[in-house]
Formats: structure tokens, C-alpha cells, sequence
């Protein structure tokens, strides 16, 4: 293990020293004092573990792969941007386009997130992204999702505090957004329907939950106690009929 | 459906003397507008389903075929063509919105027509390029303000480069827009010839792969097949902002054309429509764009050069100069008349600028703010023939790209029906039987000889300059004149008219 003190430290300098380490064979970095550095954990070719103490900058793990990351702090934007595989795990809250077309591997964050989170995100047979969200989510949540699974679950938020924005799944065509509680009509995009979750999907639900229970020390059947929306897409071709030919 | 009012765009005219019922028409039209009636014993035609690409013209093995406008003339009116009544019509019976393929062919100025190139006459020396050396050598990315030297006199501060035996390059065009044969053709073709092709966005086949040396890879909105190894794979990474036939919109790459293979190198569901949204959600700024910039730099250890492309509209001199101090390597502009797999017509038709002005503005704007240096200029949109490269590298290009015709070289025949995956000549389709048709080995050979009879082509056009190198030439306006250009076009592209 090792351990660098980041105060101070320019983003460039501190990712250059963290990738000669995992090169060089380190498999587990803890990086103190982060506040504001970018792109950490970006293009870094794993196996490795990076704990983050602090608050990491913008595009933390973008293009990540085969990397576990753990943020003791708040997350900014962008948090694995185009990720394609590995687990980010942040103990705060984060902000917008989580997940930006994310491929595969984990994403979990235990409390709010902003903006457009989840969009784009991909998935191609058994490989599948998967983001969970403790708290609320702002507007257009999966948002041209084309696979992979987004879950919010909506815990600890303020009485009246609603647990997504709008424009939820717009555009969708893949891929499946699970929503503890109810989300009314006209708070998803036309391109989506809304289900509630049957034994089946549950049995997912609760796959995929242990872990992030375990991660946050959340009780599994507290959080499984609740009624979950399922949402997905309407069609493969939302806007098959768009065109004259 | 009611009855169509749809008029045919062909009439499909068959030599009945010649025909010999081979049925190769019919087996070769993805269209359908051919077919054998056995109780006439005779190859018929559906007009209406004809896309005038030629396929069968060239094909039919006794010369039967003609195809011809459709001689339906609308009461004459210079408001209402026959195109816009057509297009009413279309849009009426469906509520959609007006598709095509290909770039701009409406009848606006093509400045490369009115610009005209110098030669030497007395006073100095034209070169013969078959006798003596001439230098077409190319380097795209960042140069430094000046170069430091180590002991052994190598370079020690020069910014990732890549190098172009010719300063042509194909430019981006995704496997799902175009099949795989297509993609093989390009990618060989710019390796035996030391230049670039570029991915566009759809990410990399498996096959490609071996080609990375000559490839540049494409990161676009959506996104698709990008990941490390990707961007590993490619000797420079390109941004796309924008394309000159749609600029300010995304794409929908239909799911006729997202087959298996398409589906598992995008990772989106086989048979959908693969969306790429107008903007990267990621950048509604100049920080935004340098932010992805440097994502890119970072995960590649800014061992490759980063490269914006943006679509000629209005203010596309303010812009690239917001991005050159982004921190790109290269901008990309390309302009109105570029290609595409799929526009609607009213864009393609209405929004952005010719390629020509731009260029000339943002090499002027760079120029003045004292960042030219900093980063090469690609253009596109249209480049017809190797005319048209000469006049833009002495308005201020570093190198095109070229799209539209490279595709014509592989056998496009311009019929605009991209959109559709039934490409009869294997190029804009998935469909097996029909990709088929275009052969890598005799693709990768046709490209070869275009780059090969373009590049002698620029060497004598600079010869007769007197210039002996590409890079004397580059931003060396003293050697166009315009022709039939007012002043505000002479000021805009820097340039005299002749006979000054």
C-alpha cells in the first residue's frame, strides 16, 4: 500500500505518480487530502484500488477500467465518464452525468446526485453498467439509456423532497431504471413506461443491492421493504417514425 | 394508406432488343424496382422504386438499361419546383421529417470554382516534380514557440505529432453509417499510404485494430465503443463537435443498419436506433471542452494529439479560437457541403457556411491572436479533386479530409439514399449480401490510386508554382486570385482578384 499526501498537488504531477505506482505493481493507492483534483483514476490500467480521502475533481475514472476506487468525501461531475469496467463507491454525495456512457462495472453513491446521471449508458449482452443511487436525482435520469441498470433508491431524503427530477429515461431504448417509491406521469419522458417491480425484477433488486448495503451498511430488507417502480423503454426505435422517406 | 401522390424520380428504360432475361437487375437492386413477369416472358420495372445509383446499368451484361429524370414536368414555376411539391407530398402522407443522404447539392457559390492558382513564368522557375524531389510530407499537432535540442541534437519539446505522406486524410465515417468492407478499404488504403483515416463514431471493429498506426479515433456524443483500448489503439483522438452536413444536431444511425456486429462494437441493442445527441452533455463550454480534452490527454499520457472537429457555422473564427486555447492539438472544420449517412434535408439543405470562407476567417483569426502555431487545421466539405486541396492549403489548411470522395471512389454513385441500408454497391448498408459486393482488396486498391493520381496532381500544381514543398504553400494566399468575387469576398477570403 501506498500513500500519498495530495495537498497541494497538481492534478498532472499527482495522476502521473499514481500511474507509476500501479505500473511499478502497487495494487492499492490512498491518496489524503484531495480537494478538487481532476481526472483521477483516468485512463489508470488496473488491477488496483485507489481510497480517496477529500473531494475529488471532475471526470474521477473517466475511461476507467479493471479499478476500485473508494471516496471518503463528496464526488464531483462526471464520476466515471465512459467508464467500461471496475466499482467507484463514493460515501457522499455527487454531481452531474454520473456514469456519462458508462459500459460496465459499478457505480455506487450513497447519497444525492445531480444532473443527467446515467445517460447514455450502454450494455451489450452480459455486460452490463450498473449506477445506484442512496439519495434523490435531478432531471433527465438515463437519458438515452441504450442498457445497463440504474437504481435510485431514494433514502434519508427531506419530508416533500421529491426523489427524482424530470424528464426521466427520455429518449431511452435499452436498459432498465428501478425507482424506490412511486414516480408520477409527467415526471418521465415519453419514450419510457413504468411498471412496478414483480417478484422477478425484485429478485434482481435484491442482487444487486446486498452488495451496495454491505458497501454504505444500509439493511438489506429495510431498503427491499418498499414499493419500486420499474421503468422502461417503449421501444427499441423511439424515433422510428420521426422521418419521411 | 391512401393513394400515394408521390411522382417517380427515375424512368427505367429497358432496350427490349437487348434485354436477354438474365435477371441480373433484379438480383442486383435492393430496391426492388426490377422484375421478371413469366406470363410476359419480360423484365419489367417499378419506376417508383428506382434510386438512380446505376447499379444495374453497369451491370446489365448487354447494355439494355437507361435510366432517365422522370419526364413528369410540374406547370412551370420558379417557387414551386417539383422537388418542393414532391417533399409537400411526402410529408403530408407521413408527418416526418424530410431525410436524405450525402452532402449540400443545392445551387449555392462553390468559392473553390472562383479561385485561381499561380504559375511561373520568367521570373522565377517552375519545378517538374518528375525530375526533381518535391516534399508533400505533412505533421498535424502543436508545434512549440521554439525548439530545444538535446546533447545528440534530437527534439526534446516537441507535442505529439502524426505524420502524412500526403496531406490528405478520410475523414470520419463510423462502421454502421458505412460497412465493415468500407471500413477495411479506408483503413488499408491509409496504411499502405502513410496517411489517416478516422473512425467516426462507431467505435472500432475488431479487425480494425491492426490498422491503429493510421487511424484516428472518434469520440462523439454517444460515445459509442469508446474505451481504453480504443483510444490506445488510435495515433490521434478526435472530439467530434459537429459535421458540416447537420452542424447543431445529433445523429439517429437507423436500426436497419445496428446489425450484430454493429451492435456488439457500439454495446447498444441490435435493431435500435443508435442516438447521438446534439451536444456531449459533458461540454456546454469552452472549460467543458478543454476538461475533455485533457480527460483524453490524461487517460493517453499525452502521447497522441487531441483533435476538435466543428462544423462551419457563423462564428466559427471565435470559436476554434476558444478551442485552440482549450488546448486541441488540431481543429477540424468541416464545411456545408460535407457528406453524411443521414441528414434532414432542411438542415443539410440551410445551415452552416461554405468551407472555404471559415477556413480562410479562422486561419486569419489564429493568425492575428498569435496561436496558429498551436494548433494544424484539417478542412472538409467538399473537397471534389486535388484543385480544391491546393487552393485550401493556400488559404491556410494543414490537410484535408476527404469523404464523399473516397466513397465515390469505392463506387458511389451519389444517389443520396445512404439513410436507407440498402446500398447497392456494399458502402452505406449492413446487409450481408450486400456488403458483399464491395471487395476490401480492389476497395483498398481504387482509394490507393485517388491519393496516389491527386498527390502527383498537387506536386505539379506547386511546381508550377515553383514551390517545392507543401509547407511553402501553406497559408500562401499571394498565390490565389479570385474570379468573379466581390470585395467582401476578396477581404473575407484575403485574397486579390485577378488581374491584380
Amino acid at each position: 500500500m501506498a500513500v500519498i499526501d495530495a495537498r497541494g498537488i497538481y492534478y498532472r504531477d499527482l495522476n502521473k505518480q499514481v500511474k507509476e505506482l500501479v505500473d511499478a505493481g502497487e495494487r492499492k493507492v490512498v491518496l489524503n487530502n484531495i480537494n478538487g483534483q481532476r481526472y483521477l483514476g483516468d485512463g489508470l490500467k488496473g488491477p488496483a484500488r485507489l481510497v480517496i480521502n477529500g473531494t475529488p475533481g471532475n471526470d474521477l475514472a473517466a475511461f476507467a477500467s479493471d479499478i476500485e476506487i473508494t471516496v471518503n468525501g463528496n464526488g464531483q461531475d462526471g464520476i466515471g465518464n465512459t467508464m467500461n469496467d471496475g466499482k467507484i463507491v463514493v460515501h457522499g454525495d455527487a454531481g452531474d452525468i454520473i456514469g456519462y456512457a458508462m459500459r460496465g462495472g459499478k457505480i455506487y453513491i450513497k447519497g444525492r446526485v445531480g444532473y443527467r446521471v446515467g445517460i447514455h449508458m450502454k450494455g451489450y449482452r452480459d455486460k452490463q453498467p450498473t449506477i445506484i443511487i442512496g439519495g434523490s436525482a435531478g432531471d433527465f435520469l438515463g437519458e438515452y439509456m441504450a442498457g445497463g441498470r440504474l437504481i435510485l433508491l431514494g433514502l434519508g431524503l427531506e419530508e416533500s423532497e421529491p426523489v427524482v427530477g424530470n424528464h426521466v429515461g427520455v429518449g431511452m431504448h435499452g436498459g432498465v431504471i428501478y425507482i424506490r417509491g412511486e414516480v408520477k406521469p409527467y415526471q418521465v419522458g415519453l419514450e419510457v413506461k413504468v411498471f412496478e417491480a414483480n417478484e422477478d425484477d425484485k429478485r434482481e433488486l435484491r442482487n444487486l443491492l446486498s452488495d451496495y448495503c454491505q458497501e454504505f451498511g444500509y439493511d438489506l430488507e429495510e431498503v427491499m421493504n418498499a414499493q419500486f417502480s420499474k421503468l422502461i423503454p417503449v421501444s427499441s426505435r423511439p424515433y422510428g417514425n420521426l422521418y419521411a422517406y | 394508406m391512401a393513394l400515394s401522390y408521390k411522382n417517380p424520380e427515375f424512368l427505367i428504360e429497358r432496350d427490349y432488343d437487348k434485354c436477354i432475361n438474365c435477371r441480373v437487375c433484379e438480383r442486383q437492386c435492393a430496391n426492388e424496382a426490377h422484375y421478371y413477369d413469366e406470363d410476359l416472358d419480360k423484365m419489367m420495372a417499378i419506376d417508383k422504386n428506382c434510386v438512380n445509383c446505376h447499379r444495374c446499368v453497369t451491370l446489365c451484361p448487354t447494355d439494355a438499361l437507361r435510366i432517365r429524370k422522370y419526364p413528369l414536368e410540374f406547370k412551370e414555376n420558379y417557387n414551386w419546383t417539383g422537388e418542393m411539391i414532391n417533399n409537400i407530398y411526402k410529408q403530408a402522407e407521413t408527418g416526418g421529417v424530410l431525410l436524405t443522404g450525402m452532402g449540400n447539392p443545392t445551387k449555392k457559390k462553390i468559392y473553390w470554382d472562383h479561385l485561381l492558382l499561380n504559375a511561373s513564368q520568367v521570373t522565377n522557375p517552375s519545378i517538374d516534380p518528375l525530375r526533381e524531389p518535391m516534399e508533400l510530407k505533412t505533421f498535424l499537432g502543436r508545434k512549440p514557440e521554439r525548439l530545444e535540442f538535446d546533447q545528440e541534437g534530437n527534439i526534446t519539446n516537441l507535442p505529439p505529432q502524426i505524420e502524412l505522406e500526403t496531406p490528405i486524410m478520410f475523414s470520419a465515417m463510423s462502421f454502421g453509417s458505412i460497412s465493415l468492407n468500407a471500413c477495411k478499404s479506408l483503413a488499408r488504403a491509409a496504411s499502405e499510404m502513410g496517411i489517416m483515416y478516422n473512425t467516426g463514431e462507431g467505435g472500432l471493429h475488431q479487425e480494425l485494430y491492426q490498422y491503429g498506426a493510421n487511424t484516428i479515433v472518434q469520440v462523439a456524443s454517444g460515445r459509442f465503443g469508446v474505451h481504453q483500448e480504443y483510444l490506445d489503439a488510435g495515433a490521434a483522438i478526435e472530439i467530434k463537435i459537429g459535421q458540416g452536413a447537420k452542424p447543431g444536431i445529433g445523429g439517429h444511425l437507423p436500426g436497419e443498419k445496428v446489425g450484430e456486429e454493429v451492435s456488439r462494437t457500439r454495446m447498444i441493442p441490435k435493431g435500435t436506433d443508435a442516438l447521438s445527441p446534439a451536444p456531449h452533455h459533458d461540454i456546454y463550454s469552452i472549460e467543458d471542452l478543454r476538461q475533455l480534452i485533457y480527460a483524453l490527454k490524461e487517460a493517453t499520457d499525452y502521447e497522441k494529439p487531441v483533435s476538435v472537429k466543428i462544423s462551419a457555422v457563423h462564428n466559427v473564427a471565435a470559436i476554434a479560437s476558444g478551442i485552440a486555447t482549450a488546448g486541441a492539438d488540431i481543429i477540424a472544420i468541416d464545411g456545408y457541403r460535407g457528406g453524411t449517412g443521414a441528414a434532414p434535408t432542411m438542415i443539410r439543405d440551410n445551415v452552416g457556411i461554405p468551407i472555404e470562407l471559415a477556413l480562410a476567417a479562422v486561419d486569419s483569426r489564429l493568425r492575428e491572436e498569435g496561436l496558429r502555431n498551436q494548433v494544424s487545421l484539417v478542412i472538409g466539405g467538399s473537397i471534389r479533386n486535388s484543385a480544391d486541396i491546393v487552393k485550401a492549403i493556400a488559404l491556410g489548411a494543414d490537410a484535408v479530409y476527404i469523404g464523399s470522395a473516397a466513397l465515390i471512389a469505392l463506387g458511389c454513385h451519389m444517389c443520396q439514399k445512404c439513410y436507407t441500408g440498402k446500398c447497392n454497391w456494399g458502402i452505406a448498408t449492413q446487409r450481408p449480401d450486400l456488403v458483399k459486393r464491395l471487395n476490401p482488396e480492389i476497395g483498398t486498391e481504387r482509394l490507393k490510386n485517388l491519393i496516389r493520381g491527386w498527390s502527383h496532381e498537387i506536386k505539379e500544381m506547386l511546381g508550377g508554382m515553383g514551390i517545392n514543398a507543401i509547407e511553402s504553400l501553406r497559408g500562401n494566399r499571394l498565390m490565389l486570385r479570385g474570379i468573379d468575387l466581390n470585395e467582401k469576398e476578396l477581404e473575407i477570403l484575403g485574397i486579390k482578384h485577378a488581374g491584380e
